[in-house]
């Protein structure tokens, strides 16, 4: 059996718990799911939906703010009830959070943010990035079940759900903690204040990574999206070094845009870069790595240094 | 505040990549190496706690011979003194199996707090610090981006998706995964890398009882999804393709 841990907040899944479970259906296995909350009746009710074996609503008032220690607990429960062959979560902040620490209560390890899976000799191994996305690695849990799995957001696609006949039926599990088995205390999750610059009404974007290797070559960037009538944006590392405000980040912890245009100068394309983008309609890549992961994602591709390529590109606008 | 920092060391971001004959891991004999980046970030943190409420700071770091050279670049940093546990299997190890080297390593030092950083940049887990604290027995919070420390007890700011953040609290001893960017990184002088020669370095052994919990079958380059229509030529000659296409095919100037 598949054991899916969905997630939700204020009682709103988390969309990519759907992709887990789309991932579990596949496996051609029973497929449980548990959802942890104050009181997960609705959203227990809403996942009952997908064509599974039972949905378990793991109910406690200590539940009703995520802390790792609770969810630990309340999970390691869950998981020693349910005796599944396989754990599958979606790779969320949460997840990054207390599945590792879930796994090592039980003895066991996470195969973290895989985009697939893939028997290999009977062996059952899933596929991860490697080296931020250079290579990718089939990788097999050893040791004995239950072994624990989480999926990169956007491997599975939502609407692959498998719907029930009827809606699966809803158990309340019920967890007893401990009390000061809690030790974190959560505050509610705030928004830092309004972005000063809004990226995603941007029609062309010209984003630039740590190829650039200095601020003091920035205006060359700024020259070309001027050039293009373009925002400037920028890979994490360059806000991290302050070298451009954080309000022009994009990826997984900055905006995520879908301009007409998209130029990645010396970006490597890693995952949590690639999510912010990825949609924009036509992405060009300069990158002096022929193998840069940010050329699986381009429409175009220039093999160089940004050096020489970009002077070349504002001169060919000009022309 | 005693304070442990973990270092992993990994291959220079910029080095030439590729898969080994096993196919199981990469060639890394002659690669040149750096310290992981957000435990440079995790390193500095703990040096500005250490400035604000007296202390130590203890870099930690598992691997082969070679990590020595994250132990001694932490070390000119600021670093007051240094574990290093040794183990050839270590360099390609599982979040288990380091967290395990490491917990074994540090167990009796009485921590107040334990900094890694948030990810590796070879093997990416996101897990070496998290098992850590339950190898350990304490509390942990992760992807943090600030640390606010006072009577025994820390307030600390954690990323979550989409530009949101949340404050958690939590008692001390206690182990948080810092992000990259949570402070701006100092680099090493000349008079710390000189009077990192007279630090203390304990080197230990990896325990000899650690099990893995995953095993990598193979390492491939990823397969291509998209028609990516590469330009080569002259930069000059590329760039007026590329602007021609832009115009013409793409439309999209
Ligand atoms: C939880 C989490 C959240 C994150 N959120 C984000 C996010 O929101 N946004 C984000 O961008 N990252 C994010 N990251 C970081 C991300 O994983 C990568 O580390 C980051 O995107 C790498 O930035 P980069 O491509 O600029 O740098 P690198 O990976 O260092 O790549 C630099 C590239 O430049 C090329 N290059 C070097 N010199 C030249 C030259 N002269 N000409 C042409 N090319 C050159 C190199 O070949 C290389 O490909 C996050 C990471 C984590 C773990
Ligand atoms: N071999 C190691 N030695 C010391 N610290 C490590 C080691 N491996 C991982 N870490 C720490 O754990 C963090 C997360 O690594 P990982 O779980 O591999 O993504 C890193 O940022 C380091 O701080």
């Amino acid at each position: 059996m598949v054991l899916v841990i969905a997630e939700q907040r204020d009682g709103v899944l988390n969309n990519a718990s759907w992709e887990a479970l789309v991932a579990a259906q596949q496996m051609g296995r029973p497929v449980r799911v548990a959802v942890a909350g104050g009181d997960p009746g609705a959203v227990a009710a809403e996942l009952a939906a997908a064509d599974v074996e039972s949905v378990l609503a793991v109910g406690h008032p200590e539940l009703e703010s995520y802390t790792p220690d609770g969810f630990v607990a309340a999970f390691a429960a869950v998981v020693a009830d349910a005796a599944p062959d396989l754990v599958f979560l979606a790779h969320t902040y949460q997840t990054r959070e207390f599945a590792p620490r879930l796994a090592a209560r039980l003895g066991r390890s996470l195969v973290a943010d895989c985009v697939g899976t893939r028997p290999r000799d009977g062996r059952l191994a899933f596929v991860r990035p490697m080296f931020q996305g250079k290579f990718v690695a089939d990788v097999a849990p050893t040791g004995p079940a239950p072994h624990f799995v989480s999926f990169q957001i956007g491997a599975f696609r939502p609407d692959a759900l498998k719907r029930g006949a009827s809606p699966a039926p809803v158990r309340e599990f019920a967890v007893t903690l401990e009390p000061g088995a809690i030790r974190q205390s959560a505050e509610a999750p705030f928004q830092e204040a309004k972005q000063a610059v809004d990226l995603t009404q941007a029609e062309r974007i010209v984003a630039v990574g740590r190829g650039i290797k200095g601020q003091e070559h920035l205006s060359l960037v700024e020259s070309l999206a001027t050039a293009l009538g373009a925002e400037v944006a920028a890979s994490r590392p360059i806000c991290d070094s302050g070298w451009l405000p954080m309000d022009r980040q994009i990826g997984s912890s900055g905006q995520t845009v879908a301009p007409k245009l998209y130029l990645a100068l010396g970006i490597s394309g890693a995952i949590q870069h690639l999510v912010g983008m990825k949609g924009s309609r036509t992405i060009v890549a300069v990158n002096k790595d022929a193998e840069a992961p940010i050329f699986e994602v381009a429409d175009y591709g220039i093999v160089g240094d940004l050096f020489d390529v970009v002077p070349a590109i504002i001169a060919a606008l000009d022309a | 505040m005693k304070i442990a920092v973990c270092v992993k060391q990994v291959v220079t971001r910029e080095w030439p990549l590729r898969v080994d004959e096993a196919r199981t891991w990469v060639q890394d004999r002659d690669a040149s190496f750096e310290m992981n980046e957000p435990d440079a970030y995790a390193l500095e943190e703990a040096l500005r706690l250490k400035e604000g409420h007296g202390g130590e700071v203890v870099v930690c770091s598992a691997g082969p011979p070679r990590a020595a050279q994250v132990v001694r670049e932490a070390l000119a940093r600021g670093a007051d003194r240094a574990i290093r546990v040794e183990g050839d299997g270590l360099a390609a190890a599982d979040a288990s199996m380091v967290a395990g080297a490491l917990a074994a390593a540090i167990r009796d030092e009485g921590f107040d707090l334990v900094l890694t950083g948030l990810q590796s940049d070879d093997q990416g887990f996101a897990q070496t610090g998290v098992v850590l604290a339950e190898l350990l027995g304490i509390p942990h919070a992760t992807i943090i981006m600030e640390v606010q420390a006072a009577d025994g007890r820390l307030r600390v700011k954690r990323e979550l998706e989409g530009g949101w953040f949340q404050w958690v609290s939590m008692p001390t001893p206690a182990l948080l995964t810092i992000q990259s960017g949570i402070n701006q990184l100092r680099y090493a002088t000349l008079k710390g890398i000189m009077a990192a020669k007279r630090k203390e370095v304990r080197v230990v052994e990896a325990a000899a009882d650690l099990a893995p919990g995953q095993e990598i079958l193979e390492i491939r380059v990823p397969e291509k999804t998209k028609q990516t229509r590469m330009i080569d030529g002259s930069p000059a000659d590329a760039a007026a393709e590329l602007v021609k296409a832009l115009r013409e095919e793409a439309r999209a100037i």
